[in-house]
């Protein structure tokens, strides 16, 4: 009788008993996600149920992430097998308006030049001792792209998951702070006045609808190993496009990519187990994406300041900042730093162009990576 | 191949690459622009 009592309380402490040293940080950690989330505003749609994972994930006993366990059962099925991240890309793609960058196709190179940070911050991961695979999977940080950052790294670095993603969301996030001083820092003031006119409307219908189906076969030849991103991409926007899947095209954009947001949100959460979190490397992955991010940003000022001087004036270099692909958010950024110089200066249609720009780009960047290494024979 | 050729090549070719894709994509967008110029057209496609 004594022992039967015994062995229940026991099992009532046994969550406390085997709690390590690590799972109470990654619980604050979790609370300082929602925190961010729930308070602060930072991409809440995925913070909330990131941090929350990380809380259920770094309770002992519970075995969520045990074969068989809940969090272990969508992990495999959504993010193991890339399904998420892809269906995520078919919603963004129905959402997006390709419209301001095809007024103005030059500025499609702003895009390209927003993603020089992802390879930058591989060479320097590789450098650090990383190995090739975990140093691909750290430099697509700076794609500012959480679908692609999360495609490519559960394919090449499970294990680096939690933190690559973290980094990934939190920093595009975190755009509107570190932004501004690079941009600043890197242009004069007579560059940020630059007014670049308003954007006419000049796109027909059938050039925006033959643009997603041009982009998948052209970039799906030169770069393949990319073609699922591209191509659920641009599904999406096929479909936003054409205007005859309107049941899709919402769905897509509403219901497939809040239920996708949620499981995705809450697996990558469980990736979050403070014995295999917490350690220096994740420290380091974290600096990594934080200096891939801003490498962008510079740039991307920087090939403005270039295209400023090949077209005589006519560009603005502050739009190089949207060349990332945090949309539209980067947008709004350039939008906000070029009125503090020049009130009448509306900057956005054209930023929202070169960030479009970047949200292409960063998917070709990473499809290019992959068929490079592919080509490499190192994946 | 060791961590430096692979770094240099990676480099080279992933961010030319990405750059050259790109303006290739933009030249296309150029085309398509001449081929189907802008005009008032009608928007009203039904959903099947």
């Amino acid at each position: 009788m004594i022992d039967a009592i015994t062995g229940g309380l026991n099992g009532l402490v046994a969550g406390f008993v085997h709690l390590h040293w690590s799972n109470p940080i990654m619980i604050l950690v979790g609370l300082l996600l929602l925190y961010l989330g729930i308070k602060k505003g930072f991409e809440p749609l995925l913070l909330v149920p990131i941090g929350f994972g990380a809380i259920l994930v770094n309770i002992p006993l519970a075995g969520l992430m045990d074969e068989g366990g809940f969090l272990r059962v969508i992990y495999d099925a959504g993010v193991m097998t890339e399904i998420f991240p892809l269906l995520i890309f078919v919603g963004i793609g129905a959402m997006t308006d390709f419209g301001p960058l095809l007024e103005n196709p030059k500025i499609f190179l702003l895009g390209a030049a927003g993603q020089f940070g992802i390879f930058l911050t591989l060479a320097l991961a590789l450098a650090l001792g990383f190995t090739k695979l975990e140093a691909v999977s750290i430099g697509i940080i700076g794609a500012c792209d959480g679908p692609t950052a999360i495609y490519v790294t559960s394919q090449y670095a499970p294990h680096l998951l939690g933190a690559v993603s973290v980094a990934a969301y939190s920093y595009m996030s975190l755009v509107p702070v570190f932004q501004p001083p690079i941009m600043k820092l890197l242009t004069t003031k007579e560059e940020r006045m630059i007014n670049m006119g308003t954007v006419k409307k000049s796109v027909s219908k059938t050039t925006k609808i033959i643009f997603p189906l041009v982009v998948t076969v052209v970039a799906g030849l030169i770069a393949p190993r990319g073609l699922p991103l591209l191509g659920t991409i641009m599904l999406g926007n096929l479909m936003r496009e054409c205007g005859v899947v309107e049941r899709l095209t919402k769905a897509s954009e509403n219901e497939i990519a809040n239920i996708v947001t949620l499981l995705l949100g809450i697996s990558i959460g469980a990736t979050m187990d403070g014995r295999v979190f917490l350690t220096y490397q994740t420290l380091i992955i974290l600096a990594l994406g934080l200096l891939a991010i801003c490498l962008d940003t510079v740039c991307g000022v920087l090939f403005g300041k270039l295209m400023n001087i090949v077209t005589r004036g006519k560009i603005n270099p502050l739009i190089g900042a949207a060349g990332i692909s945090a949309y539209p958010m980067a947008a709004r950024v350039v939008q906000k730093e070029g009125q503090k110089y020049n009130r009448q200066n509306y900057l956005l249609m054209h930023a929202m162009g070169a960030n479009t720009g970047g949200q292409v780009g960063s998917v070709i960047a990473a499809a290019i990576m992959l068929s490079v290494i592919n080509g490499m024979g190192i994946i | 191949m060791d961590n430096l050729t692979f770094g240099i090549s990676i480099i080279v070719v992933g961010m030319g690459g990405t750059l050259l894709t790109l303006w290739i994509l933009s030249i296309f967008m150029v085309l398509l622009k001449r081929i189907f110029p802008y005009k008032e057209e009608n928007e009203g496609n039904k959903e099947r």
